[in-house]
């Protein structure tokens, strides 16, 4: 095991299937053709490979995202907005009546760049985890190239709005985005926008119906305008989403098209709660103490509404904010 | 396979559900914002989401509304509908620096014209901070409002939400 000086990750040669090992920790993650295997000092777990990479390249692109984000039922992580932890077994019951979960916190800079690392090295050149499975050919198998633009994709984060001047501007044809053929039907056309001479920065709209039926990943929120810290992330979704999101704020869901199914779970138990069925039109709220994961037969278009509030967490966890967004 | 996206308006939507396991369903806050315009007088902004002071307003577009203004960016999504917005650059702030939400301005704006833009459905509009801003709907529609929760949101969450 070799550690590259200038990131901190821990990482050694090609092992028989011509994938790095990595440690991280007491961590232990290594690959072979079907699986990526995880270790700690408790325990031992091994997740199928697509699954996998689907969920680190989440991981990755959202920096962690907000609270946790669950590979599946033992691995995960937790921001901490500055640091991160990294757990097996925290969020499942038995593990942790058993005393075989693990936990360790690491500098954000750190678990990053191993993750960006791992997710480089063992995602070959004809898969991409942003993409749904239905357009994207299989992970399995030894190593075979690589697929670094897929992986390191920039996230829209418009300042304002997307298509205000200086900021994020709209996708077509030119700029590498084509309609995706599940909105093949999803009208193009722009909106009429007239500004007066001095006032062009400031006038300005855009079809978001267009824009995301544009878009090439799925299950990826990322920022087309902001009030304060209200942030519209809207995204597409197609199949299932690839990791159970555990909530440290609350979170809105608004269905702009189509359907997507939620199952919700306790946060701390996976205890199931509710199935959320969402249509066109639908506004729904995801409570402060539940994890959810989303089910998409046909792609569909999900406005997600976030409070980006740095303070929201501490006065959620201590109890000074509400779990729920509003009694009624 | 020619795929259908189903998107909603006024006149045609299915609402979803919640199936209960283990859980009140208020805490899912589950509207409906076409139902909700269906049921509201035009331009009331009622909230169909809320997140500490942010909230999403559903509003019935229908024929012209007054003049609003705001001390900070919002934004509106054409939901259903031909929606104009114009736009006062005005001489004089009428919301109050730091006040949150949109607040009504009494009578004609007054300052410089900025523009105006047409939606459609699907379309998004900035309202940028420090404008007078005006909807006209030619036919009845829906706007999605991002703002702030002010003195002209309604909250009406027991009429609109399952539970």
């Amino acid at each position: 095991m070799s550690t590259a000086q200038d990131s901190g990750v821990q990482t050694s040669g090609p092992n028989n299937f011509g994938y790095n090992d990595y440690v991280l920790g007491s961590f232990k993650f290594n690959r072979d053709e079907f699986f990526a295997h995880v270790s700690w000092p408790t325990g031992s777990h091994s997740i199928s490979i697509d699954n996998f990479l689907r969920a680190l390249q989440r991981d990755c692109a959202w920096d962690f995202f907000y609270g946790t984000v669950n590979f599946d039922h033992v691995v995960g992580t937790i921001n901490h907005y500055g640091t991160v932890d990294l757990f097996a077994g925290r969020f499942n019951e038995a593990y942790r009546k058993a005393e075989l979960d693990h936990s360790e916190n690491f500098q954000t800079p750190k678990i990053r760049a191993t993750f960006h690392s791992m997710l480089d090295n063992w995602t070959n050149s004809t898969f991409d985890p942003f993409a749904s499975p239905a357009e994207t050919q299989a992970p399995w198998g030894v190593k075979s190239g690589s697929n670094t633009d897929a992986v390191t994709r920039r996230r829209v984060a418009a300042a304002r709005m997307v298509g205000v001047k200086g900021d994020e501007q709209i996708r077509t044809d030119a700029t590498g985005h084509p309609i995706n053929r599940m909105f093949a039907d999803v009208p193009q056309g722009e909106p009429q926008v007239f500004a007066e001479p001095g006032f062009e920065g400031e006038i300005a709209a855009f079809n978001l119906f267009a824009y995301l039926s544009r878009s090439n990943v799925t299950w990826n929120p990322s920022v087309v305008s902001v009030c304060k810290e209200s942030l519209y992330c809207p995204t597409t979704e197609e199949y299932i989403l690839p990791i159970v999101h555990g909530n440290d704020r609350v979170e809105w869901f608004i269905q702009l098209s189509d359907e997507i199914v939620w199952d919700v779970a306790d946060r701390e138990t996976g205890a199931p709660r509710a199935k959320v069925t969402m249509r066109a039109g639908d506004c729904a709220a995801m409570p402060a103490d539940i994890r959810h994961q989303g089910f998409s037969s046909k792609r569909s278009m999900l406005l997600v509404w976030e409070n980006n509030s740095a303070d929201l967490p501490g006065l959620i966890a201590s109890g000074k904010a509400p779990q729920y967004p509003v009694s009624f | 396979m020619a795929y259908k996206t189903v998107f909603g308006s006024l006149d045609n939507f299915t609402k979803g559900r919640i199936d209960i396991i283990n859980d009140d369903p208020k805490h899912y806050v589950f509207s409906n914002l076409f139902e909700v315009a269906k049921k509201s007088k035009p331009w009331e902004k009622v909230a169909v989401g809320i997140n500490q002071e942010y909230v999403l307003e559903a509003i019935r577009a229908e024929g012209q509304s007054g003049w609003y203004s705001c001390d900070h960016d919002e934004t509106v999504i054409c939901m259903d509908g031909d929606i104009e917005i114009n736009f006062v650059k005005l001489d004089n702030p009428v919301a109050a620096p730091g006040k949150s939400g949109s607040v009504s301005i009494n009578g004609e704006p007054v300052g410089k014209k900025m523009g105006r833009v047409v939606l459609q459905q699907g379309h998004q509009a900035l309202l940028p901070k420090g404008s007078a801003y005006c909807f006209t709907a030619k036919k009845t529609g829906v706007l999605l409002q991002q703002t702030i929760l002010g003195d002209l949101t309604k909250q009406r969450w027991s009429q609109i939400c399952l539970s």
